[in-house]
């Protein structure tokens, strides 16, 4: 595989403009990816997984929504540099996106055919035809049963699973050289969460294609992601690869997120994160965590740490090296 | 053998499917409980799992008298409650409380935290005068872990995590004995989830509390509860022991269920071979005949299609399977690229 990275995020920064201030969403995210590497971004709501994969495509909203800093190499390429009509090209395109309600991005009042149709149109310039035929192939790839047929639904006409089968297609249909899947499963069943995860690695196996795997479903990433990123407050607060992560997390947050999870074999009291998540309008300075941190100190709350390499390519923003097996000792009154 | 608290018995809640518009007519019935038998002990947690639509939910509302039943019987105290009326039923809702998914809907926006949690206090009078009132609601403030600073503040003003609080508070403030949580934790955030779940063991512990715990979230369920049902289209087909039934499921679906659950370990989680069931859940208007699993179950024969099993016992638990305990076969992972490099 070359070398160069197929995306690299440097330094982004977006903001939201709200009746109770500036929303300091995306605060100077930095991100990696290979060619047909799988990232998971895991965070928990509000944290900016979703404004960080948005901003990615571009779809920020002004006035309110701007990408305040930073750029989004792809293939090269700064995204944040390129004209809409280049932009429009690159989605759908050789980037693709699902979303975790695919109502939101399914246009209810077009056929599934026609939004299947349209983006082989446009970017592979099929014909009318083609495009149809290629079409009734990707439902069927999808696992959508009588796919020639089902063109000419609309999506109400689809469950919840099913949608998300068409979406994922249209997704694909290009054959994108990266996915974006933002909570692609969050709102379904588990049965069906299992349909559409195996859907989406036979996929990106046979298509060769990286992921953006977001969730704050620390199972889902686990098994489907070589690296992770840990996101807290608008910052990416741990980052490194999969099992690195989860067998010796750094940042205090990611350790406590860990301890928060009902596993198989223990029996007792989960030892959660105290006190509430942030109010991104409102940030403490320094470390955003800080204020729920076992571990934090005067220094934590004056500046905002700087990642700091921990292991091989596994970095965290934090200022002390934390033994992951004493925050539970902390917690129980222990003195640190 | 203990007493069960809660017991129901052959349970069914049908809906009314309506047609037509000046002349509305009854076309067909939604099944959503539809013949459910269940006990739970007293100071246990009965852990009810089963996909969206399976009808834990209508069951839930059922035992709580908030949606009348179809057919069948539920016990409470070893007293009938289906069909009560008056002063019974309100002393029968006093002691059967209902914590929801979304703690927001289901507080009154302009009343304060403190007047939501004093409400049913009143309403069941069960303090004298106003300084016992406010004394108790700052005694349950300070049981759910909420500062009693904070009686006058509005349900908007707190976080998920902690409307989610003031709905426990508010249901502990009918000294209740049963607590149906539907899907109490299902959209707290993790690091909040944990939270919630640690208070609910700590008041059970200490209030002697019975749970109903329904959620789609496995993880949790296994952590909270002591016996665990499984429901499928308006029917348990499985139930049993926690342990027991985590450890050896006997019925397909219970094995599928447990299967697709992705584990937060990626070691554990590279190992996992998921049964992937295929399709979805059949209409529960219209349920299939014979067991209603076997049209997605990966080991049916054609004697499922035929009767409808009942739950017997097979390993440690009750499954309602003529195959029950038989191995179910899960696909090979698709290759990853590490496997295939
Ligand atoms: N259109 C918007 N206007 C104002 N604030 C927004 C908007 N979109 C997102 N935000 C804020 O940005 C932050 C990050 O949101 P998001 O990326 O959606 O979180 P996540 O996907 O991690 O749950 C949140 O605090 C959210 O309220
Ligand atoms: N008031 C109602 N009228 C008609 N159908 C209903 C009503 N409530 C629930 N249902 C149906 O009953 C079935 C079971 O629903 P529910 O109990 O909410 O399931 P769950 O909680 O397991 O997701 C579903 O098919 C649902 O659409
Ligand atoms: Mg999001
Ligand atoms: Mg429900």
């Amino acid at each position: 595989m070359s070398g160069a990275p197929l995306l690299e995020i440097e330094d982004l920064a977006v903001e939201f403009r709200t009746g109770g201030g500036v929303v300091r969403a995306v605060d100077g995210v930095n991100l990696t990816l290979a060619r047909g590497e799988t990232l998971g971004i895991l965070g928990e709501s509000g944290s900016g997984k979703s404004v960080t994969s948005l901003a990615i495509m571009r779809l920020v909203r002004a006035p309110r929504g701007k990408i305040t800093r930073g750029a989004v190499r792809f293939e090269g390429r700064d995204l944040l540099t390129l004209t809409p009509a280049e932009m429009r090209q690159v989605r759908g395109g050789s980037i693709g996106m699902i979303f975790q309600d695919p109502m939101t991005s399914l246009n209810p009042v077009l056929t599934i055919g026609r939004q299947l149709v349209e983006p082989l149109e446009l970017h592979l310039g099929m014909s009318r035809r083609a495009a149809r035929a290629r079409a009734a192939e990707l439902l069927a790839t999808v696992g959508i049963p009588e796919a020639v047929r089902r063109l000419d639904n609309y999506p109400h006409q689809f469950s919840g699973g099913m949608r998300q089968r068409v979406m994922i297609a249209i997704a694909v249909a290009c054959e994108p050289k990266l996915l974006i899947a933002d909570e692609p499963t969050t709102a379904l069943d588990v049965t069906i969460q299992a349909q559409i995860l195996e859907l989406i690695r036979r996929l990106q196996a046979e298509l060769g294609m990286a992921l953006i795997l977001i969730t704050h479903d620390l199972g889902v990433v686990a098994g489907a992601a070589d690296r992770l990123a840990v996101m807290y407050a608008g910052r990416v607060v741990e980052d490194g690869p999969t099992d690195a992560v989860f067998a010796n997390p750094k940042m205090p947050y990611t350790i406590g997120l860990m301890h928060s999870i009902p596993r198989a074999d223990d029996e007792g009291a989960l030892s959660p994160i105290g006190g509430q998540p942030p109010d991104l309008s409102a940030l403490p300075p320094g470390c955003a965590f800080a204020p729920r941190c076992d571990f934090a100190r005067p220094v934590c709350r004056e500046r905002v740490p700087e990642p700091r390499t921990v292991g091989p390519g596994h970095r965290a923003r934090c200022l002390f090296d934390i033994d992951p097996a004493r925050v539970g000792a902390v917690r129980e009154g222990v003195a640190p | 053998m203990s007493e069960p608290l809660l017991q129901t018995i052959d349970l069914k809640v049908h809906f009314p499917v309506r047609r037509g518009f000046v002349l509305e007519r009854t076309v067909g019935s939604v099944k959503a409980v539809d013949g459910v038998s269940l006990a739970i002990d007293r100071g246990e947690t009965l852990g009810l799992v089963g996909e969206s639509g399976s009808g834990k939910s209508t069951l839930g509302r059922a035992i709580l008298q908030l949606v009348g039943a179809t057919s069948g019987t539920i016990l409470f105290d070893r007293r009938e409650v289906t069909g009560l009326s008056g002063p019974e039923l309100a002393a029968f809702r006093r002691r059967v409380q209902l914590v929801f998914q979304d703690p927001y809907a289901s507080l009154n926006p302009r009343m304060t935290a403190g007047n939501i949690v004093a409400e049913p206090i009143r309403i069941y009078g069960l303090r004298e005068n106003r300084a016992a009132i406010r004394d108790r609601v700052r005694e349950l403030f300070g049981l759910v872990g909420l500062d009693a600073r904070y009686v006058d503040r509005y349900p908007h003003e707190f976080s998920g995590g902690q409307q989610q609080r003031i709905g426990i508070a508010r249901a502990l403030a009918c000294e209740p004995d049963l607590i149906v949580c539907d899907e109490a934790v299902s959209a707290l955030d993790v690091s909040v989830q944990a939270q919630v779940i640690n208070l609910l063991a700590d008041l059970q512990q200490r209030l002697g509390l019975t749970y109903l715990f329904i959620a789609h979230g496995l993880n949790v369920v296994r952590h909270v509860s002591t016996k665990v049902a499984v429901m499928y289209l308006g029917k348990i087909v499985e139930v049993g022991d926690r342990r027991a039934l985590f450890r050896d499921p006997q019925h397909p679906y219970t094995k599928a269920l447990l299967s697709a659950s992705p584990l937060p370990d990626p070691v554990a989680e590279r190992q996992r071979r998921p049964i992937i069931l295929r399709g979805d859940v059949p209409s529960p208007i219209d349920p299939p005949a014979g067991c209603r699993f076997h049209t997605r179950c990966p080991i049916a024969v054609p004697a499922c299609s035929a009767a409808e099993p009942p739950l017997s016992p097979s390993g440690g638990t009750l499954a309602a399977c003529i195959r029950a305990g038989e191995p179910v076969p899960a696909p090979d992972p698709t290759p990853t690229r590490e496997t295939v490099l």
